[in-house]
């Protein structure tokens, strides 16, 4: 049940945000915070002392779930509520919400028209974010993956760049399409399972041991996997992302590129790979290939890029495909690797948005090419940079370096060439990384930019971030341990 | 005549009671407000009988009427959409037009003839119903052409309707003919069991009869290449008769169709199928297509309802191959969330415009969301519905539609509804993205927009709320719809 409180309270919280606008335009942001805040703080006590709110682990054969709520919806189909959160679950919940806050941070000063209607549309797109994180009812799944969709076209639509219309739709059309793809592959998976069990169902654990018939399962694999590539995003599906964070406010981006990316991801690992698991494993090689290419090609992209936020978006993608190469090695390394990739690019690419937001947000450009010299402007900002940079990048003692070494480690078991070519990637990263800095921060102020160094607010935005970066860095078994039991679980590899 | 027939004739005989009350008040009292109440209330009554009355079912009433649970859902949903469409078109006909009264005895008389249709299976109550709701349709869409200041084109909307209506019964006609001439039967029911009896499988004359009323039908329902009269009538006629020639008129049509096809075993012959298929997949993507050109709204849901009566298709198609009872539900639900979602959307085009001037050109949505935030939410609420995206009616729509398909295993369709739904996305999204856009560079005044008197807010809210609780929580109307096609 508290997972339906979870959502509830920003549901609610957004409704409550809208309605008190017309009060006072301070109003909403302050109800924001604090159902965000409320949120936060029941995700912590969950993971912190579980049972101190009456928690109890179940196991149900299938899984130790931390918490398990089932409800009837719509039985005609066999479709219930069931929502539960083991272990990944908790991690990503817990970085919805935390980015959720600095998202609110972002926010906070940038955000001046309708802001009721857009702090709505941020905790609406954080409730679908955590029905998708938690739903195993594949119908319910399906439900919030789409209701996630519409908010986020609406903060991009509204609050969003000079080219927000064809950004904002750019990114609806292609997630909705795969996502009917998707809808079509779980009907077909449904009805399959019908044919052989007499029974109707979108129950996540009755789907996991349905017995197929071979020559449709690689079809019914491919939609799911094509959704979750689209959203990942991977080479080829990755079209449509640098448009809409170059175009979406700086809140929308860090949602984007923290969160609505990890949804794709943990689609792959908690649907495509375990549902299908002969048919995944015979894709496996296309997959890793793919991975590899989005690694090597959005890195060469980026590096050629002279929009900042653009140029982020394209490392993001280049990144995730860390993501797809780890979980198609499915191996205990590589699964871990991925997860950790997860929730550290969370963070480093919330940041980096961020700043680059905050850049725009200042100076009104985000040409890099008219960038220059800020380091002496605003000293705290640049060292920021520089440090989410080099995170990104992949430096030893932050949360990156952890789960990409862990990916390569992995994936090199399964085939050293992918890890061969994959392993460029982070050298590639270094250049077009150092890039930026060296454009932006260093050299000569050429167009004589004046402008006010970070807020209060922001400041605390970064040092949260970069605590958690550190933490994941130096202490990463804390969340290896978490993310363990639901990986054995999905029947990854263990040595 | 036993009583039992008599109450489940109750809604039919209101019905027909408020017309002629209607049509004496007229006579003798020509004022807008009473006439409009007493339509109403005729309508209110005729919906809400049932509620306090029950209703013997199934009843074959007389030869031509046919009582069950299946007619008595159609008939309530075309009452609904009669009362809806009744207290739209107070504010939009009053102030601008002299002589209103008669559209509501054509209103009335229209709905008798889609009740008829509802309870059809029968070769003539079909016919009967048919050409009471077309003949009313006509004056309907041709009502303001006397006005000082018409809407567009009502006379050239009302003629193009009549020639291609006409054209279109006749060809019913003539099917009819051949199917009776073959089998003998008038009753869906007697259909049936006369083409198997005779070993008329395959026999090309009765193929071409029920081709003919195939065809006959698809122009009611404006499926391609049967379309080309639905964006001209549609822009041409006044708003409220616009909506409900979209949703009335089809649902009713619709209703009696999966009758004859499900009962007549007309799916036998294979060539049906196939003009079914191409008529599906052609009627989802050019109407998808076309969709993308328009600069009116009017048009633009013309389009869209071409595609919609082409993903409808689908179910019908599913049907050849799946039980009855799947086939029935889907169809039913799919039809009752684009009649609500329908309605809604021309609820608001109706709000803004009036008989004296209609606001459906695409670019006075400009900005509407700033404007008036409650009518352009109903409108996004709408257009989400239509492309089917979740929390909305149309989702659950879609989502039977698929269903339908994959137990079908109608793969090529379903694809075309993917390319279809893919395409319609772009068009509902601009449209939105529009009424989105900043408030300043929208016409400042906007003189429609100053009084919406209560009855238009009623009819916007509980079609919104319709519209998200049949997407929401679906149960109760899926317990309904199993109980109807139990009877299939």
């Amino acid at each position: 049940m508290i997972l339906v409180w979870l959502m509830l309270i920003l549901f609610v919280g957004g409704i409550g945000a809208w309605l008190t606008e017309s009060r006072s335009p301070e109003l909403p942001r302050v109800i924001a915070l604090f159902a965000i805040g409320l949120d936060l703080a029941l995700v912590i006590l969950m993971l912190v002392a579980p049972g101190a709110i009456g928690l109890t682990p179940v196991d149900n054969g299938q899984g130790t779930w931390l918490v398990l709520f089932e409800a009837e919806w719509i039985p005609r189909f066999g479709i219930s509520f069931i929502f539960g959160a083991d272990g990944l679950s908790m991690l990503l919940i817990f970085l919805t919400v935390f980015l959720g806050m600095i998202s609110l941070g972002a926010a906070w000063h940038e955000i001046k028209e309708r802001s009721g209607f857009f702090y709505f549309n941020l905790l609406w797109t954080l409730a679908g974010v955590i029905g998708v994180f938690t739903s195993l009812d594949l119908f319910l799944f399906f439900f919030f993956w789409e209701v996630m969709l519409i908010p986020m076209y609406f903060i991009i639509a509204i609050w969003g760049h000079e080219n927000k219309e064809y950004a904002a739709m750019k990114f609806f059309i292609f997630t909705q399409v795969t996502g009917l793809l998707m809808l079509l592959a779980i009907l077909v998976l449904v009805f399959l399972n019908y044919q052989s069990s007499e029974v109707i169902t979108f129950n996540y654990f009755e789907l996991l041991g349905a017995d197929l018939p071979e020559e449709v399962v690689m079809w019914v694999m491919l939609g799911f996997f094509i959704a979750f590539a689209t959203k990942l995003p991977a080479v080829p599906f990755h079209n449509w992302l640098p448009d809409a964070h170059s175009q979406a406010p700086t809140a929308g981006s860090v949602i984007l590129a923290g969160i609505l990316l990890k949804t794709g991801a943990y689609g792959l690992i908690r649907f495509t790979v375990p549902l299908f698991p002969e048919a995944s494993l015979t894709f496996a090689p296309i997959a890793m290939t793919l991975g590899v290419v989005s690694i090597l090609y959005t890195a060469k992209v980026a590096y050629a890029q002279n929009d900042l936020k653009r140029l982020i978006a394209y490392t993001s993608v280049s990144h995730m495909g860390f993501v797809l190469l780890g979980v198609y090695a499915w191996n205990a390394q590589a699964v871990q690797g991925a997860v950790m990739t997860m929730l550290a690019h969370g963070f480093s690419a919330a940041a980096l948005f961020m700043l680059a937001g905050g850049l725009q947000h200042r100076i009104h450009t985000r040409d890099l090419d008219k960038m220059g010299g800020f380091w002496g402007v605003a000293p705290k900002m640049s060292f920021m940079a520089l440090f989410f940079t080099v995170a990104a990048v992949g430096m030893p003692g932050l949360g990156n370096f952890v789960g990409e070494f862990l990916v390569l480690l992995g994936s090199f078991q399964v085939s050293i060439t992918a890890t061969a070519f994959a392993a460029l990637g982070l050298v590639v990263a270094a250049i077009y990384s150092l890039i930026v800095i060296q454009k932006a921060f260093h050299g000569e102020n050429t167009n004589n930019y004046e402008f006010a160094d970070l807020t209060f607010i922001e400041m605390a935005c970064f040092a949260l971030m970069m605590i958690g970066l550190l933490w994941m860095g130096l202490y990463p078994q804390s969340m290896l341990d978490l993310a363990e039991p639901t990986l054995r679980s999905l029947n990854v590899v263990f040595p | 005549m036993s009583t039992d027939i008599l109450i489940d004739l109750l809604q039919i005989i209101m019905l027909t009671l408020t017309t002629v009350i209607v049509m004496l008040v007229a006579g003798f009292k020509r004022e807008h407000g009473l006439v409009n109440a007493l339509t109403t209330s005729g309508l209110a009554a005729s919906l809400l009988i049932f509620a306090f009355v029950d209703p013997i079912l199934p009843l074959q009433a007389t030869e031509l009427i046919y009582f069950d649970e299946y007619s008595l859902f159609f008939s309530g949903l075309i009452i609904f959409g009669a009362l809806a469409v009744s207290i739209l078109a107070y504010p939009y006909f009053e102030k601008h037009h002299n002589n209103n009264e008669e559209f509501y005895i054509l209103l009335l008389t229209a709905t008798l003839g889609a009740v008829v249709l509802a309870c059809s299976s029968h070769f003539i109550s079909l016919f009967i119903g048919m050409e009471m709701l077309g003949v009313s349709l006509y004056a309907m869409i041709a009502y303001p052409v006397h006005g000082e200041k018409a809407a567009k084109f009502p006379l050239e909307a009302g003629i193009k309707y009549l020639i291609m209506s006409g054209l279109a019964s006749g060809l019913i006609l003539f099917g009819m003919a051949l199917v009776y001439a073959l089998t003998g039967a008038m009753f869906f029911n007697d259909l049936s069991p006369a083409i198997n009896a005779e070993g008329l499988v395959g026999n090309p004359l009765l193929l071409t009869g029920f081709l003919l009323i195939l065809g006959g039908i698809s122009f009611k329902l404006s499926l391609v290449p049967f379309h080309i009269w639905t964006p001209d009538v549609y822009e041409g006629a006044p708003v409220p008769v616009t909506a409900y020639l979209a949703t009335v008129s089809k649902a009713a049509m619709l209703a009696v169709t999966m009758r004859l096809l499900l009962l007549s075993d007309a799916f036998q012959f294979q060539a049906l199928l196939i003009v079914l298929t191409v008529m599906a997949a052609a009627s989802m993507l050019l109407g998808n297509l076309l969709a993308l050109l328009q600069n009116n709204v009017k048009r633009l849901l013309a389009y869209s309802s071409i595609a919609h009566l082409g993903y409808l298709l689908v179910v019908i198609i599913a049907a050849a191959s799946i039980p009855g009872l799947l086939s029935v539900e889907s169809m039913s639900f799919y039809i009752a969330a684009y009649f609500i979602m329908s309605l809604a959307g021309f609820a608001v085009i109706s709000a803004l415009s009036n008989a004296g001037h209609e606001l459906d050109n695409i670019a006075d949505y400009q900005g509407l969301f700033w404007r008036n935030p409650w009518l352009s939410g109903v409108m996004i609420t709408v257009l989400f519905s239509l492309a089917g995206i979740p929390l909305t009616a149309g989702f659950i729509g879609k989502f039977y539609i698929f269903t339908s398909g994959v137990e079908g295993s109608l793969w090529f369709l379903l694809t075309m509804l993917i390319i279809g739904s893919a395409i319609g996305l772009y068009y509902y999204l601009r449209l939105i993205y529009l009424m989105l856009q900043k408030a300043e560079m929208a016409p400042k005044k906007d003189p429609a927009l100053a009084a919406i008197p209560f009855g238009t807010h009623a009819v916007l809210a509980s079609m919104t709320a319709l519209v998200i609780y049949l997407g929401v929580y679906p149960m109760p109307m899926i317990e309904i719809l199993q109980s109807l096609a139990a009877a299939f």
